[in-house]
C-alpha cells in the first residue's frame, strides 16, 4: 500500500469496469474516460465459481489494475443460488405457533390445473425453532421475548451446523423491540457476522413475505458473501485500490459490504443492469420512452421505462413459493426465446414454447442433438441468420438442411404449409407472443405503445425488431451499437441508491406527523451516510419519499409521491392536509375516481435515497468510421420475407458511419449480433452509434 | 355471430393469444380496483367471452376462478332468456343479477353481462363476476350454515338491466347498495366490475379493426372445433370401460345426516358420460346446488385431469354430464346453495375418484375438500361492527409424480389467504398458532400434503361471535391408487368450562366468545397416492425428523422399516 495521494486524483479519472456475469457469458466493459475509449470483452462463465471468468474478463483488458478507479459488477450468483437452491444451511428463530410460515406461504400452488407439485423450502422443519415471544398488532408487547430460550435455540441450530440464523417475529414491522433483544443476544454468541432480524431486512407488514425476504437473504449471506470477498480479495492483490460495487435490482448499485449484508437485493442484478443501460443509451438518443426486449435461449424479458424512468415492482418470486420483497425493476419475462421449441398441438395449434432447447444442445442448426425446431431455426431456414459465420463464435457453421427437415416434420406436415410458409408461421406466433408481452407491460399499464421504441438487446432481439414495430405499433426500433453487452454498461451507469420501507398503518386522520417525520429522517439519514461511506464521487443526491396508501377497506394500495422540503439536512414532513390531498391525486391518476366518504389510510412509507454518478459520454462508442456505407457492405444474400426470397445486401454493423441510412431488406451483422433490417424499414446510424429502425416513408 | 370461411391456422393461433389477454385484462383491471379482498386477493372473480346465441363460452381469462370457467356460461344464457322477454337487447344494455339458481355458483357471486355490438349487430358477450362482500341475508359475509332458504342467504336478484342503452339506471344501485352491509365495498367492486367491461368493449374495438369481423367469428368458431378435438382426443387415450365411485357430505347442517354423492364416469371411444344418479335428494340445508353449477363442476374436474385443455365450451361437447332431477346438484329456487363449495368439491373428489381407476396415472388423491368459511363478529367498543372473514387451507393429494402439497388452496379457487399480520392488524384478533398439522397427510407412496391448524383469540373486550362452514368432519378425503386417507377436519371453540366440539361436525353459527377465548381449525390434509408399503422408508423417516408425522404413527402407516434408514 505505498500508493501516495497522487494515486487518488488519478482514481475519479481512472478508468470505470463494468461486469455482468450471465449463463453462458461474462461481459467486460472498460471505460477509459480520460482516453475517451471504451473496450469490451467476453470471456466464457466459469461455474460454480465465477470469479475465474470475471478476473479472466478483467485481466484481458486491464493489465494494471490499479489504475481502475470502479469495477461495477452486476451478478447471478444469488438468483443461481436461490434457484438450484446451493445456498447456505441456515436457521431460523421464530413465534411460539408460527414455525411453519415460511413452508405454508400464502397458501397458493404451483399451477393453477393439475394441482401436481409440491414444495420445500430453504430452512427444513427442524431448523425452524419457536421461542415464547408475542407483540400484537398495534405494537404492543404482550409476552415479552424469552432470552435464555433465544439462546438456547441459537446454540442448537450452531451445533446443527448453520452458517447463519434470521430472528422472524409476528409483528416486528409494528415494534422491533422484541427482535431487537433477541439479535443482539445471539450476536453475542454467534460465531459469525451472518444473523439478522426481519425487521432489519424489511420492517413491513405480511409475515410470509417479509419472513421469506429475510430467510432468503439469510441463505445466500454466507455463499454470496464468500464470493464477493474471494472477488474483493483478488482484485486488491492485483493492485486495485478502487471501489468495488453491487448492481442491485433496484437498477441502483450499493457498497460491497452492504451486499454482503443484503445479498438478496441481488436477485434480479444482471437484467436490471441491462434496463439501466438501455434506459440512458435511449435517452441520449432522444428517446426517453422505450420498451426493451431482451431476447435469450429461453426466454424474452420485457422491461418498460417512460420518461427515462423504469418502472419498479414491489416483489417477485423467484421460484414457487421463494418470495423477496424488495424494490426490483420490473421485468415481465414470457417463454419465448430462440430456443423455443415449435410444436403443433392435438387440436391442430401452432405452439410456441414453454419447452426450450435453450443454448445447449440450442436449436436444430446447431447440431448438437436437438431434433426438434426452435425460433432460431426459423429464422435460420429463412436466410436470416448467417449459417456460415454463427454469432457468439462457439460453432463454424450452423447446419440449414437439418432445421428445414425439423420444420417440415413437425410443423410444415402436421399444419399442410411447406417449410418457408412453416417457418414464416413459427416467426409470426413467436413474435405475437412477443409482442402480447410488450402489450402487457404497456397497453395494459395505460400506455400507449405509438410513443415508445422498442430496444432489443442480448443476440436475438434484433431478428425481431421490424416484427414488434408492425404487431405492436411501437414507433421506430432503436438498436444500440453493443446489444450483447449492455448489462455490462449498465453497471458503469448505475446510480447508487439505497430503499427503505417502514409500515405506518395509521389513518390519515389519526397519523402522527412527528413520528413519519422520524421515519423519514431515519431513512434519509441511514441512506446519506452509505452514499458519504462510497468513495464514489457524486454529481447529486437525492431522497424521495411516497406512501403507500388506499381507502379502509381497499387492499391494493396506490404509490403516493410525498412533497417533501429538506432545510439543512432535516425532513420536513407534510401534514395530514397534504397527504390528503397528494393522495387524492395519484388515486384519482390511478382510477379515475374518489370516494367521498372513504376514509384513507397510510399503509407504508417508502423512502429512496439515490447519489447520482457521472455519466460517461455516449459518444465514445461512437463509429470512428470516415468511410460509406458502401465500404462496410460485405456481400448479399437470400433472404425470405413474407412469401418470397430477397436479394438482400449484408453489412459489417461496426463499420457503419454516422449517418449511414440503410434501405431494407439488409442485415447488419456483428460479432455477437444480427440486425434485420425488413424490407418496409429503413435504419439510420445515429451519432452514438445506435441504429434507428423506422418504417419507410412513402 | 355469422358463420364464416376458414381461417388459416397461423392467424388463428395469433387471435387465440390476443383474446385471451382480452379476458386477462379485464381480470387485471378488477382485481386492482375491487374494495374486497376477496376479489382483489383471492380473485374470486372472472371474466370472459360469450355465445351471441348460446352463451358458450368462447374465451376466459387465465386468473380467474376455476370453478367460473364452466359456470359463466349459464349466466349469460339466463340474461338471453330474460332478454328475449324483454324483446332484444341494445347496445350499451347490461345486465346484472346474482341468482344462483339461474347463474350457478352462490348469492355472494354478482353478475353482469353486456351485449357487444359491431356495426350494428350483437357480436357476442362480455361478462365480468365477482364475490362481493356482503349482499344482505341473516349472516354476515353470507355463509349461512343454517340456512333453509336462498332469503336466508341473501336478497336475490334476478337479472335486470342496470344500464339501458349506455344509461346507468342508478335506482338499480340504490336497491343494491340499501341491501349490503358494506355498501362501500359493494360500491367499489361494482364501479371495478363496470370498468372491466368497459375495458372488454374497447379492446373488442381494437381487435375487429385490425382483423375483420369475419375472421375473429371464423377464429371463435375454430377455437371452439379445436378445442373439441383435443378433447375427444384425450378421451381416445383412456380405456373404454364404466367406473363408480361415492363419497359423502357430513350433513346438510340442519340434520347430521351423511349425504351421498355419487358417480358412474362412463368412456365410450371419444365420448365420456358423467351421471351422477345415486346422489342425495335435495336437503333442507344450504348444501344444496342448482344445476349450472353441476355442469361447471364436471368441466372443472375434468381440466384439472386435462390440464392443457383450453377454457372453452368445446371442450364439453364430446361429454354429457347427467344430474338426476330432484337431487341436490340440481335444487329448485329457493333451495339455498351457499354452501355450494363444500357440495362441489366433493363432486370434484368423487370423478377423481372414478377416474382414478381408469387411468390411476392422470389422477391425484383427494384434496382436503372444505373451503372452511370462518368468520368472526362483533362490535368495537365504539360500537363500529367488524367482520372477519375468510377462506382456510389443507393438504393436497398425493400425485404420481410426487407428495402432495403442505396447505394449498382448494381445487376450484387459487385464492391465496391473508396474511395474519395483515388479519390482525384489521381485527381485533390474535393467532395463538399458524402452523402445519403434523399426522394429517394420508399415507402413501407418495403422501398427502398436510392440512393446517389455526388457533384464533378473540382480543375485543365486547367478546364475539363465529359461525363456521366446512365439511370433512366426518369422512376423510381419499387416497388414490392405493393410497391412505388424510385425517378429517376438526374444529373446536373455547368457553369458560374448557373446549367444545359442534354438534354437526364442522358447521356452526352463533358461537359466543369472550375475551380471551379462541377457536381452532384443524384442516384436513390430502389423500395418499400408491401403497403406503411402497414409501421409501427414507422419505418415512425424513418426515418424522421433521415432525410432519409422530413416530407412532409413521409405525402404523408405514412399519417399521423407517427406523434404520437415513432420513
Amino acid at each position: 500500500m505505498e500508493r501516495g495521494a497522487g494515486m487518488s486524483m488519478q482514481k475519479t479519472a481512472g478508468r470505470m469496469i463494468g461486469v455482468d456475469v450471465g449463463g453462458t457469458f461474462t461481459d467486460v466493459f472498460v471505460l477509459d474516460e480520460a482516453a475517451g475509449t471504451a473496450t469490451v470483452a467476453k470471456v466464457p462463465t466459469t461455474r460454480p465459481d465465477q470469479s475465474g471468468g470475471f478476473l479472466d474478463g478483467i485481466g484481458r483488458q486491464v493489465s494494471d489494475l490499479s489504475s481502475v478507479a470502479v469495477v461495477v459488477h452486476g451478478t447471478t450468483a444469488g438468483t443461481n443460488a436461490l434457484l438450484e437452491r446451493k445456498g447456505a444451511k441456515i436457521g431460523v428463530i421464530t413465534t411460539a405457533g408460527l414455525r411453519d410460515v415460511l413452508e405454508m406461504r400464502r397458501r397458493d400452488r404451483p399451477r393453477t390445473w393439475g394441482l401436481r407439485g409440491d414444495f420445500t423450502p430453504v430452512v427444513p422443519r427442524d431448523l425452524r425453532l419457536e421461542v415464547p415471544e408475542r407483540t400484537l398488532a398495534d405494537g404492543a408487547i404482550r409476552v415479552p421475548v424469552d432470552l435464555d430460550a433465544v439462546r438456547a435455540a441459537a446454540r442448537t441450530l450452531q451445533d446443527q451446523g448453520c452458517a447463519a440464523v434470521a430472528v422472524m417475529f409476528a409483528n416486528a414491522y409494528a415494534n422491533p423491540a422484541n427482535e431487537a433483544a433477541a439479535v443482539a443476544a445471539i450476536r453475542e454468541i454467534w460465531p459469525n457476522s451472518h444473523v439478522s432480524a426481519s425487521s432489519e431486512i424489511l420492517p413491513e407488514i405480511r409475515e410470509f413475505e417479509r419472513f421469506s425476504t429475510t430467510a432468503l437473504n439469510a441463505y445466500l449471506q454466507p455463499e454470496v458473501s464468500g464470493y464477493l470477498d474471494r472477488l474483493e480479495n483478488a482484485l486488491k492483490q492485483g493492485g486495485f485500490g478502487g471501489e468495488f460495487m453491487i448492481v442491485q435490482s433496484n437498477g441502483g448499485v450499493m457498497a460491497v459490504d452492504t451486499a454482503c449484508r443484503l445479498p438478496v437485493r441481488t436477485a434480479l442484478s444482471g437484467p436490471a443492469a441491462g434496463v439501466i443501460a438501455a434506459a440512458y443509451i435511449a435517452q441520449m438518443a432522444g428517446f426517453p420512452d422505450v420498451i426493451t426486449g431482451d431476447m435469450g435461449g429461453t426466454s424474452f424479458d420485457v422491461s418498460l421505462i417512460a420518461g427515462g424512468k423504469s418502472m419498479l415492482s414491489p416483489q417477485t418470486s423467484i421460484d414457487f413459493g421463494m418470495v423477496v420483497r424488495s424494490p426490483m425493476i420490473e421485468i415481465t419475462t414470457i417463454g419465448a426465446g430462440g430456443g423455443s421449441i415449435a410444436w403443433v398441438d392435438k387440436g391442430g395449434l401452432l405452439m410456441i414454447g414453454p419447452e426450450s432447447a435453450g443454448s445447449n444442445p440450442g436449436p436444430v442448426a446447431y447440431g448438437l442433438g436437438n431434433t426438434r425446431p426452435t425460433v432460431t431455426d426459423a429464422n435460420v431456414v429463412l436466410g436470416r441468420i448467417d449459417p456460415d459465420n454463427p454469432i457468439g463464435g462457439k460453432l463454424t457453421r450452423l447446419d440449414v438442411d437439418a432445421a428445414a427437415k425439423a420444420i417440415d416434420q413437425h410443423a410444415g406436415q402436421p399444419l399442410g404449409l411447406d417449410t418457408l410458409a412453416a417457418a414464416e408461421a413459427i416467426l409470426r406466433v413467436a413474435n405475437s407472443r412477443m409482442a402480447g408481452a410488450i402489450r402487457l407491460v404497456s397497453i395494459e399499464r395505460g400506455f400507449d405503445p405509438k410513443r415508445f421504441a422498442f430496444m432489443p438487446f442480448g443476440g436475438g432481439g434484433a431478428l425481431h425488431s421490424g416484427a414488434m414495430l408492425a404487431d405492436v405499433g411501437l414507433a421506430r426500433a432503436i438498436v444500440p451499437r453493443y446489444p450483447g453487452v449492455t448489462s455490462a454498461m449498465g453497471c458503469v451507469i448505475a446510480d447508487m441508491r439505497q430503499d427503505f420501507v417502514q409500515t405506518v398503518n395509521a389513518m390519515v386522520d389519526g397519523l402522527e406527523e412527528a413520528s413519519l417525520a422520524a421515519f423519514m429522517q431515519s431513512h434519509m439519514d441511514q441512506g446519506l451516510a452509505m452514499l458519504d461511506a462510497a468513495q464514489t464521487r457524486f454529481e447529486a443526491r437525492d431522497t424521495a419519499f411516497e406512501l403507500d396508501m388506499a381507502y379502509v377497506g381497499q387492499t391494493h394500495t396506490v404509490a403516493v409521491p410525498l412533497p417533501v422540503t429538506i432545510t439543512d439536512g432535516r425532513v420536513i414532513a407534510p401534514t395530514r392536509a397534504q397527504i390528503a390531498e397528494a393522495f387524492d391525486a395519484a388515486y384519482k391518476a390511478t382510477y379515475g375516481r374518489l370516494l367521498p366518504k372513504g376514509a384513507r389510510r397510510v399503509m407504508n412509507l417508502r423512502s429512496a435515497v439515490t447519489g447520482r454518478r457521472p455519466k460517461f459520454d455516449l459518444a465514445t462508442l461512437a463509429p470512428r468510421s470516415t468511410g460509406t456505407p458502401e465500404d462496410a457492405r460485405k456481400g448479399e444474400r437470400k433472404v425470405h420475407f413474407g412469401d418470397r426470397w430477397h436479394d438482400t445486401a449484408i453489412y459489417n454493423r461496426l463499420d457503419l458511419p454516422v449517418g449511414a441510412v440503410i434501405h431494407g431488406p439488409a442485415i447488419l451483422e456483428q460479432p455477437d449480433t444480427t440486425v434485420l433490417i425488413e424490407p418496409d424499414l429503413t435504419g439510420t446510424v445515429d451519432a452514438f452509434g445506435n441504429t434507428i429502425i423506422t418504417r419507410q416513408e412513402n | 355471430m355469422t358463420q364464416t370461411a376458414d381461417i388459416d391456422p397461423i392467424t388463428l393461433a395469433v387471435l387465440a393469444g390476443r383474446m385471451e389477454q382480452i379476458a386477462d385484462e379485464m381480470d387485471a383491471t378488477l382485481f386492482r380496483a375491487a374494495f374486497n379482498p376477496i376479489i382483489a386477493e383471492a380473485h374470486d372473480a372472472s371474466h370472459g367471452l360469450y355465445h351471441a346465441l348460446s352463451g358458450d363460452t368462447l374465451v376466459q381469462g387465465k386468473s380467474g376462478l376455476p370453478i367460473f370457467v364452466g359456470v359463466m356460461s349459464f349466466a349469460v344464457k339466463a340474461v338471453i332468456d330474460k332478454a328475449a322477454e324483454h324483446g332484444e337487447v341494445h347496445d350499451g344494455d347490461i345486465y346484472i343479477f346474482n341468482d344462483a339458481h339461474l347463474g350457478g355458483t352462490h348469492l355472494s357471486d354478482m353478475r353482469l353481462v353486456r351485449p357487444y355490438f359491431r356495426d350494428g349487430q350483437l357480436f357476442c358477450y362480455l361478462a365480468s363476476v365477482g364475490h362481493w362482500h356482503d349482499v344482505g341475508g341473516a349472516v354476515p359475509g353470507n355463509y349461512n350454515p343454517a340456512a333453509t332458504d336462498a332469503f336466508q342467504e341473501a336478497f336475490v336478484l334476478p337479472p335486470v338491466r342496470l344500464a339501458r342503452g349506455g344509461q346507468v339506471n342508478t335506482d338499480i344501485i340504490d336497491i343494491l347498495m340499501r341491501n349490503t352491509r358494506l355498501p362501500q365495498s359493494a360500491m367499489g367492486d361494482l364501479n371495478g366490475q363496470l370498468g372491466a367491461l368497459d375495458l372488454g368493449v374497447r379492446r373488442m374495438d381494437e381487435l375487429l379493426d385490425e382483423y375483420g369481423t369475419d375472421t375473429v367469428s371464423a377464429a371463435l368458431d375454430a377455437l371452439g372445433h379445436r378445442a373439441e378435438a383435443l378433447m375427444r382426443a384425450e378421451l381416445t387415450a383412456l380405456p373404454d370401460g364404466r367406473w363408480e365411485a361415492v363419497d359423502f357430505l357430513d350433513n346438510d347442517g340442519i340434520t347430521d345426516v351423511a349425504l351421498p354423492i355419487k358417480v358412474a364416469l362412463e368412456i365410450k371411444g371419444d365420448t365420456m358420460v358423467l351421471d351422477f344418479d345415486g346422489t342425495a335428494p335435495r336437503c333442507a340445508g344450504p348444501v344444496n346446488i342448482a344445476l349450472p353449477t353441476a355442469v361447471a363442476t364436471a368441466y372443472v374436474a375434468i381440466k384439472h385431469i386435462f390440464p392443457a385443455l383450453p377454457a372453452n365450451a368445446g371442450v364439453m361437447r364430446p361429454i354429457k354430464v347427467r344430474i338426476p332431477e330432484g337431487s341436490l346438484l340440481s335444487a329448485e329456487f329457493p333451495a339455498p346453495v351457499g354452501g355450494y363449495t363444500e357440495t362441489i368439491l366433493r363432486m370434484i373428489d368423487v370423478i377423481f375418484a372414478a377416474a382414478g381407476q381408469a387411468a390411476p396415472d392422470r389422477v391425484v388423491a383427494n384434496a382436503y375438500g372444505t373451503i372452511n368459511a370462518l368468520s368472526i363478529a362483533g362490535k368495537r367498543k365504539n360500537g363500529q361492527p367488524w367482520v372477519m372473514f375468510s377462506f382456510y387451507g389443507g393438504g393436497h393429494g398425493g400425485s404420481p409424480e410426487g407428495d402432495g402439497l403442505n396447505h394449498g388452496n382448494a381445487p376450484i379457487s387459487t385464492a391465496t389467504i391473508p396474511p395474519l399480520e395483515i388479519l390482525e392488524a384489521a381485527y381485533p384478533v390474535m393467532f395463538r398458532q399458524w402452523a402445519l398439522r403434523p399426522d394429517s397427510a394420508g399415507a402413501g407412496a407418495h403422501r398427502g400434503g398436510l392440512g393446517a391448524v389455526y388457533e384464533i383469540e378473540v382480543l375485543e373486550e365486547n367478546g364475539a361471535e363465529a359461525f363456521l362452514f366446512g365439511e370433512r368432519g366426518h369422512f376423510a378425503p381419499k387416497g388414490a391408487a392405493g393410497g391412505g386417507e388424510a385425517a378429517m377436519n376438526v374444529f373446536s371453540y373455547e368457553q369458560a368450562d374448557g373446549w367444545h366440539h359442534p354438534p354437526l361436525a364442522s358447521k356452526m353459527r352463533g358461537i359466543k366468545l369472550v375475551q380471551g377465548q379462541a377457536v381452532r381449525l384443524e384442516t384436513p390434509g390430502g389423500g395418499g397416492y400408491g401403497a403406503a408399503s411402497l414409501r421409501d422408508p427414507k422419505a418415512v423417516a425424513r418426515d418424522v425428523a421433521l415432525g410432519l408425522i409422530s413416530a407412532d404413527e409413521a409405525d402404523k402407516a408405514y412399519g417399521t422399516a423407517w427406523k434404520g434408514a437415513q432420513a
